[in-house]
């Protein structure tokens, strides 16, 4: 081992160190973002280091993509608007999981020519696989988040068999690659990259706007797979470990979104949750409901001589860009000193946190933002629970209505406030297409309009008060 | 590569799918949407593997423009991904605050 090999070795180990406690100092919002700076300075490290390894050989090549990619990235970083973070990290993992094919098919190309030994056929065509499947389905995903396509699922006849011909046809082909250890024709690995990124798109299309969370996790960790597989591929402990850290990291957060859906993963990929009850709602046309419609007014009252408010947000808040209205009203009730705190359910938003991200942004202090297991507790001693755009996680049904397609899915126990006040466009049933029983309790009363116009509304007569 | 050299490298995976698993089911719910972008900013290090076959590329001579061009384009998604994935994550945890005393 030469004296340069040692250095950007023991380089990549430490940049490695910095990762790993990098991430670990993300287990408090007080040490992330040091956290964050952490695991910026080991990919500085790592960088360089791979740079002295190539010797810089074709650094004109590098410093190009570096500068489009670079620049492109830091743009996108600071003008997305926080309401759209669920689409960007889509976009971010779907680069990465672009990157680790193109590198097999660089690696494919050039590197072995003709000759291949089977762990490096093998790990080389399946990062070439996974890496296009989560390309492609983070831009179905994007898109769809985006609202350039429907949010609901998308399904045709015969959707499962098409699926599983593709796949079998990627099955094919990569035992193909891997038997002729790469010496299969151009046009046989071509199919096989292709069949791959229709698999991506094929297997996003039937997800719903709500199952974003569990996706854009299961995507996250596909990424981080092909990045570990991507080091097989070029012998490099680095991108192993990397890969590892994040597919784990995926995988716990995919683990955690269905669990908080009380839906096995299987039933979120390939159940196309939503998409009949959907049409089912709209041919009803909201039937007869015995609900209360009640004005900002009389909830600004009930609000302001209460003791205690928790705030329940939904995807609803994100749509409208309220969450800086919620917060002025929050304040406005502690000045008259209600205790306001926020009750954030696992799956609320299109992605694992969405909402506290949100509530971030307009300076809510992040310990009054309660997850599940903490805000449940606070329902039965509060005066008010004011729901702004959440639905399907308030629906009572999921713990008592055992044939519903919810049943079994923990909920926030909103229906145990003294009332619950909820915001809401119009009766409209929620993603899932259910009937949500808490509209229909004696102690609920509907505040219909644009969350953030009702909201400001709400300040203002609370102010005036 | 050989066995012995594989089993090296299997074993370092397995290692690092242990500890991926213990440091990040620490991290609180609050900071989940952090989490998910912080690790797509690590696996950005999929740009040093871009940056690796690039030099092998352009080193064993290879005069091919699609190829160029797919190399290039690695790069490129990479730096998209390290660098989008470090600013976004920075951007939102610089949001997160505890409440000021006094208030």
């Amino acid at each position: 081992m030469t004296a340069t090999a040692i250095g950007t070795s023991l380089a990549d180990l430490f940049a490695v160190v910095l990762f790993i406690y990098g991430l670990h100092e993300l287990n408090s919002p007080a040490t992330a973002r040091r956290g964050n700076r952490f695991a910026m300075l080991g990919m500085a490290i790592a960088l360089v280091s791979v740079l002295v390894q190539t010797q810089a050989v074709g650094w004109w090549a590098v410093a190009i993509g570096v500068a489009i990619g670079g620049l492109v990235g830091i743009v996108a970083a600071v003008k997305v608007k926080m309401t759209a973070m669920p689409q960007m990290v889509a976009l971010y993992n779907g680069a990465g999981g672009g990157a680790a094919a193109l590198i097999s098919t660089v690696e494919h190309y050039v590197v072995h020519g003709s000759s291949m030994s089977d762990v490096i056929a093998v790990s080389l065509v399946l990062s070439a696989i996974i890496g296009s499947v989560s390309f492609a389905g983070s831009i179905i995903a994007f898109l769809k988040l985006q609202e350039v396509m429907t949010g609901r699922p998308i399904t045709y006849a015969g959707q499962q068999v098409v699926n599983a011909a593709v796949l079998l046809g990627i099955v094919a082909l990569a035992v193909w690659f891997v038997v002729s250890l790469g010496t299969l024709p151009a046009w046989g690995y071509l199919a096989l990259l292709l069949a791959a990124l229709l698999l991506g798109v094929l297997f996003v299309l039937p997800i719903g706007g709500a199952d974003m969370p569990v996706v854009i996790s299961l995507l996250n960790s596909f990424t981080g797979v092909a990045v570990a597989i991507t080091g097989f591929e070029l012998d490099s402990t680095l991108l192993i470990i990397c890969g590892a850290l994040v597919g784990a990291s995926g995988t716990i957060l995919t683990v955690a979104m269905s669990r908080a859906m009380n839906r096995p993963l299987t039933n979120v990929l390939f159940g196309a949750f939503g998409a009949k009850g959907g049409m089912e709602v709209a041919a009803a046309g909201g039937g007869p409901q015995q609900i209360r419609s009640t004005t900002a007014d009389d909830v600004a009252v009930m609000l302001a001589y209460a003791g205690k408010v928790i705030f329940v947000p939904g995807y609803g808040m994100a749509v409208a860009q309220a969450q800086h209205s919620v917060k002025a009203l929050a304040d406005q009730l502690e000045k008259r000193g209600v205790k306001v705190l926020y009750a954030i359910h696992p799956v609320a938003g299109r992605m694992p946190g969405h909402m506290n991200v949100l509530l971030a942004e307009s300076n809510v202090p992040y310990n009054q933002l309660l997850d599940m297991e903490d805000a449940n507790p606070e329902f039965p001693t509060s005066d008010v629970a004011l729901v702004v755009g959440a639905n399907d996680v308030t629906n009572p049904a999921a713990r008592s209505v055992t044939n519903s397609p919810i049943y079994g899915m923990p909920i926030l126990d909103v229906d145990k406030a003294a009332n619950v006040v909820v915001l809401k466009r119009s009766m409209r049933s929620g993603f899932a297409g259910i009937e949500n029983p808490l509209y229909e309790m004696p102690n609920t009363s509907m505040l219909f309009g644009d969350a953030k116009a009702s909201i400001d509304a709400l300040t203002s007569a609370v102010k005036a008060l | 590569m050989d066995a012995a050299h594989f089993i090296e490298l299997l074993t370092v995976l397995v290692l690092a799918i242990f500890v991926g698993f213990e440091v990040i089911s620490k991290v609180p719910t609050t900071l989940h949407t952090p989490l998910m972008s912080a690790t797509n900013a690590i696996h950005g290090i999929v740009l040093a593997g871009a940056i690796v076959v690039v030099a092998a590329l352009v080193g064993a001579g290879v005069h091919s423009t699609l190829l160029t061009i797919i190399g290039v384009a690695a790069v490129t998604l990479g730096a998209i991904n390290v660098f989008g994935g470090f600013a976004v994550t920075e951007r939102m945890l610089q949001m997160f605050r505890r409440k000021e005393p006094g208030k």
